[in-house]
């Protein structure tokens, strides 16, 4: 009588321990979109951000999908190619984190990101976003104005602009490994920019809190400057009276200036701005003034001549 | 049968998986784009693919001289001219992107484009200058205009891989890795030539001087 017996493995077809979590891992990447849409509601609790309220600041212009604004990300702390972030932002830890917030203001403190998350009503924003490589999109933020943070620490006279400072760890941030930029990346607002109600304090998009490869867990969003302008992964908001020098200035002063607002009549040296791409479209739309939002930021640049103050 | 020497029929083997080779990232190319598969902004992804093959193209047909000097593998030559025609071919592609795909025939804004924007005005450049040499790469302009002028008009290429380099440097935004191993490459295979210049300059020297030494030894002998 024949009797069964199981097949021995051979250990060279046994995956690695290390193999299979990262097989896991990519699994659990390329299925999270489509899991998202299946999944129950309860176990996606986490991570959803509740009681959204809709603003008046929204747009409405067609939602580019989330497919494209979180596989299409200039985050050179994860790489410099536009794929490389969500590929590599996996190992960002986002919990626990806190922002300090110190300098020139009454109440210095340090907020945990958890209280942060609850300090204001969180409002969904549709917003454009103007890259400085000339391509667009329209993206769902979730967040609440700067200013309620501002005012929550009360500036004093001498605050005149607000440097952020994004989270430096080449453990968690491989980028960081090569000198490309001058790292912690650092950014800057002037104080009547970052009083602004546009400015948006970002804690998610899509309804969901931030992925990590767009900046996760907050970030700030200026929808009338260039892309680069909106630093992510804060970890430091500090209140100076000079005006900080920010990594991008560093790593091209003629080519990136602090103000980087969206304007199509000033070009990079290299490149046009009068046109832009939108992600998803085949023809190329013009760029419009502060990004389309002329109307409500075009005040704070009176008199200032903008071809100087690039 | 040695490598040094292969032949026919194998040659024609190594010509074409090389000519199938050399396809792949067009092939990709057009699965990606039937599958919806090159990202969020297709036509930066085509437009990037396609001009890194022309340089790469340009490049590895500037290798073939010298790897056939030094390895003595006659046969390298029979590859170069249709190496060097997908240089070219990457290079319609890449140009086309930017014409139809990119500016959508917005001829205002692409000669404002060549006018302005100096790493444009340096890769179309390397364009035009790629198109005389596609059109003589064939044995009947070899024959017309004879082996020394098609050769001079041929080293025409070495500006060509020049301004291609140029034109990447000047283009990527920050991280100049690619540019700069791309520079890299083209150094040594222009300083290779160099090398086997001086080298060849060295020989011919020395060649005279033994002759004129064994001349003088027994000056009957040249009578």
């Amino acid at each position: 009588m024949k009797t069964y017996k199981p097949q021995a493995i051979s250990s060279s077809e046994i995956t690695p321990q290390s193999l299979f979590h990262a097989r896991r891992k990519f699994m659990q990447m390329a299925g999270g979109a489509s899991l998202a849409a299946i999944w129950p509601q309860s176990l996606w609790a986490a991570d959803k951000l509740f009681d959204v309220k809709k603003s008046a600041y929204s747009v409405a212009e067609e939602l580019t999908p989330l497919n494209d604004v979180a596989r299409y990300n200039n985050f050179y702390e994860f790489g410099t190619s536009k794929d490389e972030p969500a590929i590599n932002a996996g190992t960002l830890k986002t919990r626990p984190w806190t922002v300090t917030v110190e300098g020139e203001v009454k109440k210095p403190k340090v907020f945990d990101i958890d209280e942060l998350l609850k300090m204001a009503p969180v409002e969904e924003r549709v917003y454009r976003l103007r890259c400085v490589e000339a391509w667009s999109m329209v993206v769902p933020w979730l967040g609440y104005s700067l200013a309620e943070l501002i005012k929550r620490v009360e500036p004093t006279g001498n605050a005149k602009f607000v440097e952020f400072v994004s989270q430096h760890d080449p453990e968690q941030m491989p980028g960081q490994k090569t000198s490309v930029l001058e790292w912690p990346y650092r950014e800057g607002l002037r104080m009547d920019e970052a009083m602004h109600p546009l400015t948006l304090l970002t804690l998610g998009l899509y309804g969901e809190v931030l992925p990590n490869q767009n900046g996760a867990p907050i970030r700030i969003v200026t929808p009338w400057k260039y892309g680069f302008k909106s630093a992510k992964s804060i970890v430091k908001i500090l209140f100076v009276d000079k005006q900080p020098v920010t990594s991008w200035m560093k790593a091209g002063p003629s080519e990136y200036g602090f103000y980087a607002n969206v304007n199509p009549e000033v070009d990079h040296p290299r490149w046009s701005q009068a046109k832009e791409r939108r992600i998803g479209e085949f023809l190329k739309r013009k760029t419009l003034m502060f990004n389309g939002y002329a109307e409500t930021v075009a005040s704070l640049y009176a008199g200032m001549d903008l071809k100087q103050n690039y | 049968m040695s490598i040094k020497s292969i032949n026919n029929r194998t040659q024609g083997w190594i010509k074409a998986v090389t000519f199938l080779v050399a396809l792949i990232p067009l092939i990709k190319l057009l699965v990606g784009t039937y599958l919806d598969d090159l990202g969020a902004n297709p036509i930066e992804k085509i437009t990037h693919v396609t001009g890194y093959w022309t340089l790469a193209f340009l490049l590895i047909t500037l290798t073939i001289t010298p790897l056939k000097r030094l390895s003595g593998w006659l046969w390298l030559m029979r590859l170069r001219r249709m190496l060097g025609l997908f240089a070219f071919f990457y290079a319609v592609l890449h140009f086309s992107t930017y014409l139809v795909l990119d500016q959508f025939f917005d001829w205002d804004n692409i000669v404002k484009d060549i006018v302005k924007r100096p790493y444009i005005t340096i890769g179309f450049s390397a364009f035009v200058l790629l198109i005389p040499l596609a059109m003589t790469s064939n044995d009947a302009m070899i024959r017309r205009l004879g082996g020394k002028r098609w050769k001079t008009l041929h080293s025409v290429i070495y500006l060509c891989a020049i301004a291609g380099v140029v034109h990447f440097c000047w283009l990527v935004k920050k991280d100049l890795t690619i540019p700069i191993i791309f520079s890299i490459l083209l150094g040594l295979l222009l300083g290779v030539r160099f090398f086997f210049r001086i080298l060849d300059a060295r020989k011919r020297k020395l060649n005279a001087h033994r002759l004129a030494q064994h001349q003088k030894k027994s000056p009957t002998l040249i009578l």
